[in-house]
């Protein structure tokens, strides 16, 4: 399986992002994407999820089923972290894994997994902004999708946290998965990087 | 899929029952418009059993009116409408999940008040039943025409008063043949099921064309 970019061009209200993008990631591997703010880093993952269309230019997945979209074989993290206060967060895990499809892990292990599984049934609400963020990566646990999208996902860990996260990548990029990271600060897995740079 | 639908329709009942859900809001609405009326009609009996099922239909179109605008901007709040997108689950179905757990926790709530909130404007039984009837059939509708409006406006923080100026004439044919059939089941010269087959009619087509113009419209939403 591998992710195959050709000639990828986003406008947005009128000012180019990035033109002519082209880029593979192959299984088992992890790409960085760098830049500076506006440069485009969360609408290119945006585009690959689907939830953007591309001014032009095309993305398309390998060796999975022709008709299957690359939305519903990947995962995305974005800066919001999809929670609803009112629900625990097993409830928030069991209602994904239900509406994504595809199960992996179960919802209670997944939560043990991003060291969650004390606040297992309280109110999302009363949890602190790194313990969603915890919540949100063990949404892409118990939910199985080759390639993980992920908008800054340190933002908000601690450092035990982003150990916690790095294990959870390296483990997804070992069993066959692929990863793109949208981030500014260093990453403890090996990958190669893509540099956008904003225009002037 | 199946899953998927029962999933989200579940989770939307479970949200409305808890802190913040809209249930209260539209309810509590609904009672102060219809308790008002009496005042500011006088204590006149007859003239008010006599439009007591318009004020209950009216009332019952505003309270509805209140809890759209969160329909679908709460989960475009959290980022949760961009994985719920991302899900096999086709999003015309998305909407209608979403639409038939609202409808529950705000617009069947209102119709089983109404013969309550009917003794206040001194309404007989049968009228009680008519319009009790006629709410139950016809709020559906209310609720997927202003879902179309929610799809647009979702995206807007201040979006409620444009959703109801956008979706309060698509609801006057409901409010129309709603009204007329509850007043054709109290007597009169139409027969009862002309209106209420118009109004049947228009819950089917509000059900079918609310999900597939709001679906269109989120899918639209970023461009």
């Amino acid at each position: 399986m591998r992710l195959v970019i050709d000639g990828l061009t986003s406008i947005r209200s009128g000012r180019p992002v990035f033109s002519g993008l082209g880029l593979r990631v192959e299984q088992g591997e992890a790409l960085t994407i760098l830049g500076p703010n506006g440069a485009g880093k969360s609408s290119l993952l945006r585009i690959i999820a689907g939830l953007l269309p591309p001014s032009s230019g095309t993305v398309s997945l390998e060796g999975v089923e022709a008709d299957t979209p690359i939305a519903e074989e990947a995962h995305y993290l974005g800066h919001r972290d999809a929670l609803k206060p009112a629900l625990s967060p097993l409830e928030t895990l069991i209602f994904w894994q239900a509406m994504l499809g595809r199960t992996l892990i179960a919802p209670m292990e997944a939560l043990e997994r991003v060291g969650l599984a004390r606040a297992a049934h309280l109110p999302s609400a009363y949890l602190s902004a790194g313990q969603r963020r915890r919540l949100a990566l063990a949404r892409l646990l118990v939910v199985h999708r080759p390639l993980w999208l992920l908008d800054e996902p340190t933002a908000a860990l601690d450092v035990a946290s982003e150990a916690m996260f790095t294990a959870l990548v390296v483990e997804h990029l070992a069993s066959g998965g692929m990863a793109m990271v949208a981030t500014h600060g260093p990453l403890a897995f090996p990958s190669r990087s893509l540099t956008l740079g904003a225009k002037p | 899929m199946m899953v998927a639908f029962i999933a989200l329709f579940r989770r939307d009942l479970a949200l409305a029952a808890r802190i913040g859900g809209g249930t209260g809001v539209g309810l509590v609405f609904f009672l102060m418009l219809v308790t008002l009326m009496p005042f500011a009609v006088g204590p006149d009996m007859a003239l008010l059993a006599r439009i007591g099922p318009a004020i209950l239909w009216i009332a019952a179109l505003l309270a509805t009116l209140i809890g759209l605008d969160r329909l679908f901007q709460a989960d475009d709040e959290d980022g949760s409408l961009d994985l719920l997108r991302m899900s096999p689950l086709p999003l015309p179905l998305i909407v209608l999940a979403k639409g038939l757990a609202h409808w529950i926790s705000t617009g069947l709530p209102l119709a089983l008040a109404a013969p309550f909130l009917g003794l206040l404007l001194a309404l007989e039984p049968k009228a009680l039943l008519a319009v009790t009837g006629t709410l139950l059939v016809g709020t559906p509708a209310l609720t997927f025409i202003g879902a179309i409006g929610a799809a647009l406006t979702a995206g807007m923080r201040r979006g409620g008063l444009i959703l109801s100026v956008l979706v309060m004439p698509l609801m006057v044919p409901v409010l129309i043949f709603g009204i007329s059939a509850t007043s054709a089941a109290l007597g009169g010269t139409i027969p009862f099921m002309t209106p209420f087959s118009i109004l049947m009619a228009l819950v089917l087509f509000a059900l079918v064309s609310g999900t597939a113009v709001a679906s269109l419209a989120l899918q639209n939403a970023e461009g």
